[in-house]
């Protein structure tokens, strides 16, 4: 399949899709016309296909500077009349949330999808919160496919929902929905509106105490209308109904699919509600479905969000009937699960004997080397680590008294061994706030370390909270003029836009200098003695310094690196290991003889191990 | 449990060695020939050199999850991330194992070590009846470029019994899937994966181990 594929296919046709893409298709076939993100895994690859196709289909498309203002640009494109789709990963929606909060009062006039790309088991990231709570928190329909053509006809349902109740809507969905791959048959491609039109209404739109006060009541009536909704909604329905069978199954999202799996293979006697409209909880459609069940096992992700809601109905009723899920220990309370986790539970249930199971082989002797990610052969912010590292070892300050505040993107890999230059990181922006609160509680040195898309998303308010306390850091922008660990998605720091059209740059250095800092260098960390010579001045300076460290990412730079090729010169090699223990660059390589080497097919000529190695060792091959 | 009416493939590798391209010729191929497919991939951060784990379910299933003991075809790219699949290997698993190692920078650091792939192999080979060795690198040299690796690899797997995805699907989705400019070197890499292995004799033949 090729991208255009997506924007191209015919309806009725089929393409095997990736969760991601499948979205794409279904955004176009919604009619909407105005799409925003901020890039984060498991979301990335919708951002990266509609960058692709935006312009062709004519629909709106912008890597916005952060997740908050992504959702205040679709939130206004909505309240403007057009349809509009906002996506990020979980953690990115806390960003949004204060704008979430509100947008969730004001309601939309066109429809308006807020999906969330939740990472049960933290595949690549720091948490796995359970974003439908959130939707709970705002108040906003949540939608929980389970599959690629679910991830489709959602985005269509999606915005009838929203232009139904004049609210946004969620599509909450999981790693395992995301980056998952399936047929999908497509449906016909409606174009959206081309240009809205605001009509003021301020007390819609502006949200002060005695508007809001009047928004809250009618945000709740609109709830209520959507749990009568969700009681007949197409997509909440019973999968299987076995008339004779007291057990049911209620469930969503990914682990549909697990008990589905389970249930048709054995065979065993279950009923199964699969909700798609999961919140509000449709309550009446939940009670025909339970009044003549004993007993009900409830299989979703991640939070027992179901259960709680299951739990609180047969109060309500007086019911008296067992509720199995994650409270009562039948169902692991955190990760995601798989196939083999809802077999065990339902056999368990269902008190079905298991035949015994055992691993065909085992090697409990042998452990499978240790492959953690790895910065890029070639990175430029492994020279910069490493010269920051060397200038720490000049000036002959201790391990202990130097802090390393790291940040969200490829630079968090230096955490790793031998560099180990992660000591605290939360979040996105985290670095340089958690480094002025170290300056001020303690008498160490504090380090940040932050990435020009990082800075601009959430480095500039804590970089002017630290000039205007007087903290004492040295803040390093690691510049590699993309947003390169979700895969190379432009930012402000670069005059281009994601179509390719020319744009203002925003200057790193001027807005740090405006900030009042008193020490602004630009390095190339191609230069690897100036770039020791100046961080050792930036640590000196009492006071905020900044750094910019400026090189572009290599995986832009690859494809006009000039041929050259390097490689060890055997007779002058001392075999000290500096570039393999401490360099570390993934291209080089020990042999067994212990003479050190080059990988060609990795190595990306950059020529930063020529500048590393004490014995010149490493030199063009001629 | 396993489901006993899909084919279930279970592929794993290190990032950048193609393997969810891989598995996206293989799915896309098999919805060509009217088949249901569900694969699995992971992206993000294990893109940078990490291990990468996917799965592909041909036939009625709705997750494309293995369940353990239950891989009808593991494809192991690179030789050592075998002992990271074991979970899914019962006796009668076809395994192809690619001979060319990936040595992490963790073993140069000295924190983890690279295992003997000699004795994980015999191990192995005494616990299941299909484990069968490939050159993988060697031959796409000859194809035309080392990149092809992962091509030969899914030439190989065309000869296992029951794949149940045709060659001529699979060369149909590999121009689909591939730059126009390569497709004639993945073609005859496909095609030199399928005849090293086109014979048990072939498939048995000692592979000297790099």
């Amino acid at each position: 399949m090729k991208i255009n594929d997506i924007y191209e296919g015919k309806q009725g046709e089929k393409l095997f899709l990736l969760g991601n893409e499948a979205v794409v298709r279904g955004a176009l076939e919604a009619g909407i016309s105005f799409a925003s993100t901020y890039p984060g895994t498991p979301s990335s690859e919708i951002g990266n296909i509609l960058i692709k196709i935006a312009r062709k289909s004519g629909l709106y498309f912008e890597f916005s500077v952060n997740e908050k203002v992504a959702l205040e640009v679709s939130a206004a494109a909505a309240a403007s009349g057009l349809r509009s789709f906002v996506f990020m990963k979980h953690v990115g929606l806390n960003v949004a949330a204060d704008a979430l909060m509100s947008t969730a009062y004001t309601g939309v006039r066109g429809g308006m999808i807020i999906l969330s790309a939740d990472d049960p088991s933290m595949h690549s990231s720091q948490n796995e919160q359970d974003n439908r709570i959130m939707a709970q928190l705002a108040g906003i329909p949540v939608l929980e496919p389970s599959n690629p053509q679910e991830m489709k006809d959602f985005m269509i349902y999606g915005i009838t929902v929203s232009e139904q109740y004049n609210i946004p809507v969620m599509i909450r969905t999981t790693t395992r929905v995301s980056h998952m791959r399936g047929v999908v048959q497509l449906g016909p491609i409606k174009s959206g509106k081309k240009e809205g039109f605001f009509s003021k209404e301020e007390t819609r739109f502006n949200i002060a105490p005695a508007f809001a006060r009047k928004l809250r009541q009618e945000l709740v009536e609109k709830l209520q209308k959507l749990e009568i909704t969700g009681n007949t909604s197409p997509v909440n329905r019973v999968v299987k109904k076995i008339s004779n069978s007291k057990v049911g199954i209620v469930s969503s999202g990914v682990s549909f699919n697990y008990a589905l799996d389970v249930i048709n293979e054995l065979s065993l006697p279950v009923n199964i509600l699969k909700l798609g409209l999961s919140y509000p909880f449709p309550r009446e459609l939940v009670k025909k479905f339970i009044s003549n069940l004993e007993s009900i096992i409830i299989i979703e992700e991640v939070e027992p969000v179901l259960e709680k809601e299951m739990l609180s109905l047969l109060g309500q009723e007086g019911w008296q009937k067992r509720v199995y899920g994650k409270l009562d220990g039948t169902l692991p309370r955190i990760y995601e699960y798989n196939p083999d986790i809802i077999y065990q539970a339902l056999t368990q249930v269902l008190n079905i004997e298991r035949p015994a199971e055992k691993p065909n082989i085992e090697f409990k002797d042998i452990k499978p080397p240790l492959r953690p990610p790895v910065l890029c052969p070639g990175c430029p912010h492994r020279s910069t680590i490493y010269a920051i590292k060397k200038a720490v070892q000049n000036l002959r300050i201790k391990k202990e008294n130097i802090i390393y505040s790291n940040d969200i993107g490829c630079y968090t890999l230096a955490m790793q061994p031998p560099y180990n230059m992660a000591d605290y990181c939360i979040c996105m922006g985290s670095s340089i706030g958690v480094a002025s609160g170290l300056s001020k509680a303690t008498k160490q040195k504090v380090v940040s370390l932050i990435g020009d898309s990082t800075f601009f998303h959430a480095g500039i308010p804590p970089l002017i909270n630290a000039v205007h306390q007087k903290a004492n850091i040295m803040v390093v922008i690691l510049d590699n003029q993309i947003t390169a660990m979700t895969g190379g998605q432009p930012n402000p720091s670069i005059p281009i836009d994601g179509w390719g059209e020319e744009v203002p740059a925003i200057s790193i250095e001027e807005l740090t200098r405006a900030t009042g800092v008193g020490y602004v260098r630009i390095i190339n960390p191609e230069n690897l003695n100036k770039a020791v010579e100046v961080f050792k001045e930036g640590l000196q300076y009492e006071g905020v310094s900044v750094i910019i460290s400026r090189s572009p990412c290599i995986m832009l730079k690859k494809a006009e690196t000039e041929k050259l090729t390097y490689q060890v010169n055997q007779e002058r090699c001392t075999r000290c290991q500096i570039c393999l223990k401490q360099f570390t660059c993934p291209a080089l390589f020990k042999k067994e003889d212990g003479s050190i080497h080059i990988n060609y097919l990795l190595c990306t000529q950059c020529g930063y191990c020529i500048q590393v190695c004490p014995q010149k060792a490493i030199e063009v091959k001629k | 449990m396993s489901l006993k009416k899909c084919y279930q493939i279970y592929m794993i590798g290190v990032g950048g060695q193609g393997t969810i391209k891989t598995a996206t010729i293989i799915g896309e191929a098999a919805m060509a020939q009217g088949l249901n497919v569900v694969m699995s991939e992971v992206h993000g951060m294990a893109q940078r050199g990490g291990t990468v784990v996917t799965e592909l379910k041909i036939g009625n299933a709705l997750s494309p999850l293995i369940e353990k003991y239950s891989a009808d075809l593991l494809l192991a790219f690179e030789p050592s991330e075998l002992l990271r699949a074991t979970r899914v290997i019962r006796k009668d698993t076809h395994i192809i194992a690619n001979c060319s190692t990936i040595v992490p920078f963790t073993v140069s650091l000295g924190i983890s070590e690279y295992p003997d792939i000699n004795q994980i192999l015999t191990r192995l080979s005494k616990k299941v009846n299909n484990l069968y060795l490939i050159d993988a690198e060697k031959i796409a040299q000859e194809a035309g470029h080392i990149i092809t690796a992962n091509i030969v690899i899914l030439g190989a797997a065309l000869t296992t019994t029951k794949f149940p995805v045709k060659k001529e699907a699979i060369i149909e989705s590999i121009k689909q899937n591939l730059p126009a400019h390569s497709i004639d070197m993945n073609i005859k890499a496909l095609e030199m994966g399928y005849q090293e292995f086109s014979t048990v004799s072939n498939k048995l033949k000692n592979v000297s181990f790099k």
